[in-house]
């Protein structure tokens, strides 16, 4: 069986200015399973947030494969991966990253606007997203009038609206309390165990990782352990 | 996405950003109206100087006695009496010439009552107004009985009438000049400035005879101090000119090795001269346009690139929820050319406005012309939705991490 994503021998740099390239990822290879959960950690600079931004196609590998159901996202044109991103993948970012300017439920009906869905539809399929994040009543307010932890579930309907296969979240507890990063990764966890959803995981905290099935150690672009929790269990 | 889905969401970014919004479209009005502005009172300025060389009449010959020469030396602003009423009698039997009107002039003192005032009075026949295409304002011109019997009635321009007067309302008085008495017979019409800056409405006209007998005595009192010569419409004036010389050298008796007594002149050749002089100005007016159109369009620029790269932050995440560059890049030239037309409109309308408003207010000509609404409108607007695209297409072309990264 082919794997669901695939990584061969990735390697990534930076410049830091015209002179120095620092590399990030240093001939990385890495295979993640369908249903998997899987946290990536690491001190800062050890190239995770980098690594999770490949999987998710937001930024292109200097050298290597990616492979996502067998297929090489690496040759991929720019459309193709802007339909992967909106189709396949929902991405949950540290600061949210919602449109400040326009209401959640149109926050949450954007990706689907991006498939061509009008605009009727996207905002009932947003409405009925929202709601499964508990926040029915919230549609029509804008992000800074809801808290933190409200906000990143807009964020999470926003990545679950299209019905993607795989979430990536990039430190998604980063900016809440320790009772509401619980409550956003038990949404993770029900999204993992009820829906098969898989999950890429990228968090410095051991707290949150504990979370995950399956937890992947880095520094300096390399991985430095890999242990799955369920083959321990 | 689709093209109407791209229009939705360019009118809802512009609606929920309206102070930038509006703040955008106004640095395209500003541009807009300054270049409309500047062009007007440029355009202005340059029919006022067109107007002045008109009211002469651009069909008209004058022709001048020569320069008197003592020895070989020609002395300036000596006239001749090398020229006649029988010579303009002569003229006007050419085939080409349709009148001629012969002018003596002389500036006098004018008096009504106990008001005194100097004005500039002019002998001519009854053709000389005809020449001029010259309207009454009311009254009557006199006619070539008058001239006959040297009969002493005057027409007066309006500034004559309002100086000595106060009003138009004048016909039949008496006034005097040089205490010689004149009935007024006919007000002219508003005439305005000639192109040497005079007030052509500060004048008298008595019949020739009656000037020459009275005002402006001659040892040769056939002699006149010009004469303006109206070509038949549609002739060749030039042929007209050489036409008139040969016509008068015949009559003078000038040998062929000799010079002209007189000279003939195409008001053209001195609408041109006066229009060399203008031109300084048209250039000058010109360039504060192209300024102002550069001012203007910098600011457009500026404006458009600041406010959508500010929004690179915004680009990234509708790129890493699954938006195109093909998307990105239409809602933002859609948003250009939103910002650009209701700016662009805005600032032709402020632009006629305001120049209505400077013509009013500094009371002098100003002329909106079609032209520079055109340039003014599409120029702006071009530039506004090159940098309203150029950026987002930039900013859509980036990885999409590094379009998040930036705050």
């Amino acid at each position: 069986m082919k794997p669901f994503i695939q990584l061969k021998n990735l390697f990534k740099s930076y410049s830091q200015d015209s002179y120095t390239q620092v590399p990030v990822i240093k001939n990385l290879s890495l295979k993640i399973a369908s249903g998997e959960f899987l946290s990536l950690m690491g001190p800062s600079g050890s190239g995770k947030s980098t690594l999770l931004n490949l999987i998710g196609l937001l930024d292109q590998p200097d050298k290597g494969e990616i492979f996502f159901n067998g297929k090489d996202l690496t040759k991929l044109k720019s459309d193709n991966k802007a339909q992967l991103r909106n189709t396949e993948f929902g991405f949950v970012f540290q600061g949210f990253n919602l449109l400040k300017r326009i209401s959640i439920v149109d926050n949450v009906a954007l990706p689907l606007l991006y498939q061509g869905i009008d605009r009727p539809g996207a905002r009932a399929k947003a409405k009925a997203s929202l709601a499964s994040m508990g926040l029915n009543g919230f549609e029509n307010r804008l992000p800074n009038q809801i808290s933190g932890g409200q906000q990143q579930r807009v964020a999470i309907a926003r990545a679950l609206v299209a019905k993607p296969k795989l979430i990536l979240a990039d430190e998604p507890t980063g900016n809440l309390d320790s009772k509401t990063a619980k409550e956003i990764m038990n949404v993770f966890l029900q999204l993992n165990v009820n829906y098969g959803i898989t999950i890429v995981l990228v968090t410095h905290e051991t707290e949150i990782a504990e979370f995950g099935s399956r937890i992947i150690k880095m520094r300096d672009g390399q991985i430095l352990t890999d242990e799955n929790l369920k083959s321990v269990l | 996405m689709s093209v109407y889905s791209c229009f939705l969401e360019a009118c809802s970014s512009l609606k929920h950003n309206l102070l930038r919004t509006l703040l955008t479209i106004l640095g395209v009005v500003i541009g807009v109206m300054a270049v409309i502005v500047m062009l007007a009172v440029g355009k202005g300025v340059q029919s006022e100087v067109n107007d002045s060389i008109t009211s002469i009449g651009s069909d008209l010959l004058v022709v001048f006695p020569g320069l008197q020469s003592s020895g070989r030396v020609k002395k300036p602003g000596t006239s001749s009496v090398t020229l006649t009423i029988e010579d303009a009698e002569a003229i006007s039997g050419i085939p080409e010439v349709e009148k001629v009107a012969p002018v003596i002039a002389k500036t006098f003192q004018i008096q009504y009552r106990d008001v005194n005032w100097s004005s500039r009075v002019t002998g001519v026949t009854p053709s000389y107004h005809f020449v001029r295409d010259w309207n009454l304002f009311s009254g009557n011109y006199f006619s070539e009985q008058d001239v006959r019997s040297r009969n002493r009635v005057a027409l007066i321009g309006v500034t004559v009438a309002k100086e000595l007067f106060g009003d138009l309302n004048v016909l039949e008085k008496i006034i005097r000049v040089n205490n010689i008495p004149f009935r007024i017979l006919g007000v002219l019409e508003k005439k305005g400035t000639s192109i040497t800056g005079r007030d052509q409405d500060n004048s008298i006209f008595i019949p020739l005879s009656t000037a020459r007998q009275l005002l402006i005595r001659s040892r040769f009192p056939s002699s006149v101090s010009y004469l303006i010569v109206k070509v038949v419409e549609g002739e060749n004036q030039k042929y007209t000119e050489v036409a008139i010389a040969s016509m008068l050298r015949e009559r003078h008796r000038i040998r062929e090795d000799e010079a002209d007594d007189f000279s003939v002149s195409n008001l053209t050749d001195i609408a041109s001269t006066a229009e060399t002089a203008t031109r300084a100005l048209t250039v000058l007016l010109a360039s504060i346009a192209g300024v102002s159109l550069l001012v203007g369009g910098i600011g457009i620029m500026n404006i458009m690139l600041v406010s959508v790269t500010e929004r690179t932050r915004e680009i990234g995440i509708r790129l890493a929820i699954g938006a195109k560059q093909s998307d990105i890049l239409l809602q933002f030239l859609i948003e250009a050319v939103i910002i650009c037309a209701l700016g662009g409109i805005s600032g032709v309308i402020l632009g006629i406005g305001f120049s209505w408003l400077i013509s009013y207010f500094a009371g002098i000509t100003v002329e909106v012309t079609l032209v520079s609404i055109i340039v003014a409108f599409f120029i702006s607007s071009g530039i506004g939705v090159f940098f309203g695209w150029y950026p987002s297409r930039k900013a859509s072309r980036m990885e999409p991490v590094d379009a998040l990264r930036i705050e």
